[in-house]
C-alpha cells in the first residue's frame, strides 16, 4: 500500500444530545443543514479538496443512517482503491472490545487501520462543525513551525469564549496555554477542534494516554495538556472565515439563517469549493402562481403555494395554499398544509403540518422543534419545544 | 420480465430542428425541464422500466452525450455485467456514416448476438414522456405480435411525428411520415418492440435488399408480411423536435399536473448529478409560476418561466414566458419575454428582449447581450 503524508480521522459518533428529537435515531453529523446536506459534507468536502483520500470516519452513536449516507463515499470522490473512506466503528480484538471511551481512546483502537497506511501525519477533525478550510494550508503550516501538533483557532465573540475551549498563543504561533471551557476566559482564540499530529508523536501519546486509567482519553483534557507538559511544540494555526459548532438547536437554527445573508460569509456557492452530498434526485422546485419566496433558500422538489420569508426549505417539501413559513428550518419532505403557520421552528423530515396549524409564536423568541415523522393536527399538538 | 429486454436509443438521423440548440450538441442533450436533457426521460423510462442494458447509438455531434451519460451510474447502468453501452458509429470511411440506421445496427451485430436477451426496444430520445414497458410485453405476447410500435391517440401534438393507421384490432395497416396526406389522429412515438433474433434478421434481409432505414425501409415494408400492431400509449407525451415544439412542451411543464406525471409517474426521472447549492431568492425576489433548479440567485421578478441550474437574475429584471438555461446571467432591469437562452448567456443591464410566443426569440450558447 501506498505511503500517505496525511490521511484524516473523522470522529462522526457524537450523540449530540442537545439537539434532542432531531438526533433520536441520527448521529448528530447526519443531521440536516443548509437546504440539501448533512453536517458531515462540509468536513468530507474539505478533506477532498484539500488532496486527502483517506478518512476513517469513526461512528458509534445510531450508525445506520450515517453509514447508509457515506456508502462507499462516491459523493465525495472518496470511493479509491488505495486509500478512499473506511467506517471505523468500535470492534472486537482477539482480547475483547470496548465502545470508543473518549475522542483519544477512538483513535488509539484505530491505531491498525493508521498503520496499514504509515502517514507522517494524521489529521484529526469532528463530523459536526460547519466550515469551509484547505487543511493543506494548515499542514504547511504545521511542518514550517515544525510542531508536534498544531490547533486550529478561531477568534469567538469574548462572550461566548466560555462555551469553548481557548488558547493562549504567542508571537510564534506557539500554544502557552490551553483552557477548556473556563469561566472566566482570559483569551478569545478558541480551538475548532481540528488538529494535525506527526503521526509518530501521536502514536506515543495514544499509547502512554491509554494505560492511565485516570485519563478520559480525550484530546482536549488529556492528550493536549499532556504534551504541553512534557514542552513538545504545540502550534497554533489561526483560521479567518465561517465556523460554527452546531451542537444546540439554536446554533443549528442560526447556523440556517446564516445561509440567508445577502453576502453569506459561508458560500456554498463558491464552484472552486463545492459541499458535495448525496443529491437526492429531484426535479426543480416549483414556485406556484400566487406563492411569495422571498429572502431564502428553497431546494429541487419543493412546491411552494404559500409564503416563505427567511427560511431554509430542504428538497420535497411541500407548502400547500395560504401556508407560511418564517424565520424556519423545514426539513426534507416536510408537508405543510392549506394555511398552516410556521415560526421559528425547525420541522424535522417527513413531519406533517396538518391544514390550519400554527407552530411557533412570531412574538417569541424560542424555537420550536417538531420531530422527524411527526404528524401534527390542531387537535392533537405535540410539540418539542427547546427551552432557552 | 424485463430482464429479457435490452434498450436501444437510437440517434441516428434523429431529425433536430431546434436550431441553435442543436448546433453544437445532438438532440438527445439539448436541455429541458430546467435540470433534464431530452435522453433522460426514456433512459430512465427503460430503467424503471427494469431494462438494465442498454445501447446508446450516438451519431454526430455527441461531446455532450459523453460527458452526460459518462459510465451511466446516474441510471443506475453502470452494472458489473450489463448497464450502459455508448455505441458511436463503426465505420472504416467517413463518407459511410450519412447511411441509414440499419447498417449501423448490422456494424454492432456482435452487440446483440453476444446477448442472450430475448427481446429488444428500439426508441428515440426525443419522444418525452415517463413510459413503463412492461405492460407493452404483455400485450406483444397476448396478441402474438412481430413488432409492436407504442403511439399516441392525441390530435394537437406539437413536434414531427409519423402518422399512424390501425384497424380496430390494433394492427397497424399504413404508416406515413410526418408530411405525408394521410389523415390520422394516431403518431408513432417511434418506440418498437420486437424479439432480438426477428431485428437481425430484418437487419441482415433488408441490408441485403439495398434498403438503408429500419423504419422508412425495413417496417414500412413488412407491414403486410409481419405482425405489426399498435399500442396506444395513455400517458403524457411531448414530441420536441422543433423549435417550436420545445418551446411549447417546455411552457407544458408549469401545469402541475404534467410535471407531476413526467418527473414522477410511473417512476422518477433521473439525471446526471450535479452539486449546486439550493436556490436562493433575495428580498426582492418575485416569482410565479415558475420551475427553479438549484444553484439559482434570484432577485429579480420570475413568471412562467423556467430556470436552469445556477442562473442569476439581477435586481429589477424581469423574466416572463422565457426558458433560461444553466448558468444564463440576466442584469439589472432587464426585461426577457418569450425567449430561450441557452446555455452561460449573459445579458447586459437594461437590455429589452421580446420574441413573439409562437416564435421565441433564441440566443445561442455562450452570447453576451
Amino acid at each position: 500500500m501506498a505511503r500517505k503524508e496525511m490521511l484524516a480521522m473523522l470522529l462522526a459518533g457524537g450523540e449530540g444530545k442537545r439537539l434532542g428529537v432531531l438526533t433520536k435515531d441520527l448521529a448528530k453529523p447526519a443531521v440536516y443543514f443548509g437546504g440539501k446536506y448533512r453536517i458531515i459534507d462540509f468536513t468530507l468536502s474539505n478533506c477532498t479538496h484539500s488532496g486527502i483520500d483517506t478518512v476513517g470516519v469513526l461512528t458509534q452513536y445510531q450508525p445506520f443512517e450515517l453509514n447508509r449516507y457515506l456508502g462507499i463515499g462516491t459523493p465525495w470522490g472518496l470511493d479509491r482503491s488505495d486509500g478512499g473512506m473506511a467506517i471505523l466503528p468500535p470492534h472486537v480484538k482477539q482480547k475483547g472490545g470496548v465502545w470508543y471511551k473518549g475522542t483519544a481512546n477512538a483513535i488509539y483502537q484505530n491505531m491498525e487501520f493508521i498503520e496499514r497506511y504509515n502517514p507522517s501525519y494524521v489529521l484529526v477533525i469532528s463530523g459536526d462543525h460547519i466550515y469551509t478550510m484547505d487543511y493543506d494550508l494548515m499542514l504547511q503550516h504545521h511542518k514550517r513551525c515544525g510542531a508536534d501538533v498544531t490547533i486550529a483557532g478561531i477568534e469567538v465573540d469574548w462572550k461566548e469564549a466560555s462555551r469553548f475551549g481557548v488558547m493562549h498563543v504567542d508571537d510564534e504561533d506557539r500554544i502557552t496555554a490551553f483552557e477548556e471551557k473556563p469561566a472566566k476566559p482570559t483569551s478569545n482564540i478558541a480551538s475548532m477542534g481540528v488538529y494535525i499530529f506527526t503521526w509518530s508523536v501521536l502514536q506515543k501519546y495514544l499509547i502512554y494516554d491509554e494505560a492511565n486509567r485516570q485519563s478520559s482519553n480525550d484530546f482536549g483534557k488529556d492528550i493536549i495538556p499532556a504534551m504541553m507538559r512534557d514542552g513538545l511544540i504545540v502550534s497554533a494555526y489561526s483560521f479567518r472565515g465561517y465556523w460554527k459548532d452546531v451542537g444546540t438547536i439554536e446554533s443549528l437554527w442560526e447556523a440556517n439563517m446564516d445561509l440567508l445573508a445577502e453576502e453569506p460569509s459561508l458560500d456554498l456557492s463558491d464552484t472552486d469549493w463545492r459541499i458535495y452530498s448525496v443529491n437526492p434526485n429531484r426535479p426543480a422546485q416549483y414556485v406556484a402562481a400566487g406563492a411569495q419566496v422571498i429572502s431564502s433558500m428553497v431546494t429541487e422538489g419543493c412546491v411552494v403555494e404559500g409564503r416563505v420569508d427567511r427560511s431554509v426549505l430542504f428538497y420535497g417539501v411541500q407548502m400547500e395554499k395560504d401556508s407560511e413559513v418564517s424565520e424556519s428550518v423545514i426539513m426534507p419532505n416536510v408537508r405543510i398544509g392549506e394555511g398552516a403557520r410556521v415560526y421559528r421552528a425547525i420541522i424535522g423530515e417527513g413531519a406533517v403540518i396538518e391544514d390550519g396549524v400554527q407552530i411557533g409564536d412570531p412574538e417569541d423568541e424560542a424555537i420550536t422543534v417538531v420531530a422527524v415523522g411527526q404528524f401534527v393536527a390542531n387537535d392533537h399538538v405535540l410539540l418539542e419545544v427547546e427551552p432557552s | 420480465m424485463s430482464n429479457r429486454i435490452m434498450g436501444v436509443i437510437n440517434l441516428i438521423h434523429e431529425t433536430d430542428e431546434l436550431e441553435h440548440l442543436t448546433q453544437s450538441r445532438c438532440l438527445a442533450t439539448v436541455p429541458f425541464g430546467a435540470r433534464y436533457r431530452l435522453i433522460d426521460f426514456i433512459l430512465s423510462s427503460m430503467v424503471n422500466s427494469g431494462i438494465n442494458k442498454v445501447a446508446v447509438f450516438a451519431h454526430t455531434k455527441y461531446r455532450s452525450l459523453m460527458d452526460h451519460l459518462g459510465s451511466g451510474k446516474y441510471w443506475d447502468l453502470n452494472n458489473r455485467q450489463s448497464g450502459l453501452f455508448i455505441l458511436p458509429p463503426a465505420t472504416d470511411d467517413l463518407q459511410e456514416i450519412s447511411r441509414g440506421d440499419l447498417y449501423h445496427f448490422y456494424q454492432n451485430r456482435d452487440y446483440f448476438n453476444r446477448s442472450t436477451l430475448e427481446y429488444v426496444v428500439i426508441t428515440r430520445s426525443h419522444m418525452v414522456c415517463n413510459i413503463d414497458f412492461n405492460p407493452i410485453i404483455d400485450e406483444h405476447e397476448a396478441r402474438g405480435a412481430d413488432i409492436t410500435i407504442v403511439c399516441k391517440k392525441q390530435h394537437d401534438l406539437a413536434g414531427k411525428a409519423r402518422k399512424v393507421k390501425m384497424s380496430s384490432d390494433g394492427r397497424i395497416t399504413s404508416i406515413q411520415e410526418n408530411y405525408g396526406r394521410m389523415l390520422s389522429d394516431i403518431s408513432s412515438m417511434e418506440m418498437y418492440v420486437m424479439k432480438k433474433d426477428l431485428l437481425m434478421e430484418i437487419v441482415e434481409t433488408s441490408l441485403a435488399q439495398g434498403q438503408d432505414h429500419l423504419v422508412r425501409h425495413a417496417i414500412f415494408s413488412r407491414l403486410n408480411k409481419l405482425r405489426v400492431y399498435g399500442h396506444l400509449y395513455d400517458g403524457y407525451l411531448g414530441v420536441v423536435n422543433t423549435l417550436e415544439s420545445y418551446f411549447s412542451n417546455s411552457m407544458n411543464l408549469l401545469c402541475p399536473e404534467v410535471w407531476k406525471e413526467l418527473f414522477f409517474q410511473p417512476g422518477t426521472i433521473f439525471t446526471k448529478v450535479k452539486d449546486e447549492p439550493p436556490a436562493r431568492y433575495l428580498e426582492s425576489s418575485k416569482v410565479n409560476n415558475s420551475l427553479i433548479a438549484n444553484g439559482c440567485r434570484i432577485e429579480g421578478t420570475v413568471e412562467n418561466s423556467i430556470l436552469f441550474r445556477g442562473v442569476h437574475i439581477g435586481k429589477g429584471a424581469v423574466i416572463r414566458n422565457s426558458i433560461i438555461m444553466q448558468n444564463g446571467i440576466i442584469g439589472e432591469n432587464s426585461l426577457i419575454q418569450h425567449s430561450i437562452l441557452d446555455k452561460d448567456v449573459r445579458v447586459d443591464c437594461n437590455r429589452d428582449i421580446r420574441g413573439a410566443e409562437r416564435l421565441p426569440f433564441l440566443a445561442g450558447k455562450r452570447k453576451t447581450i
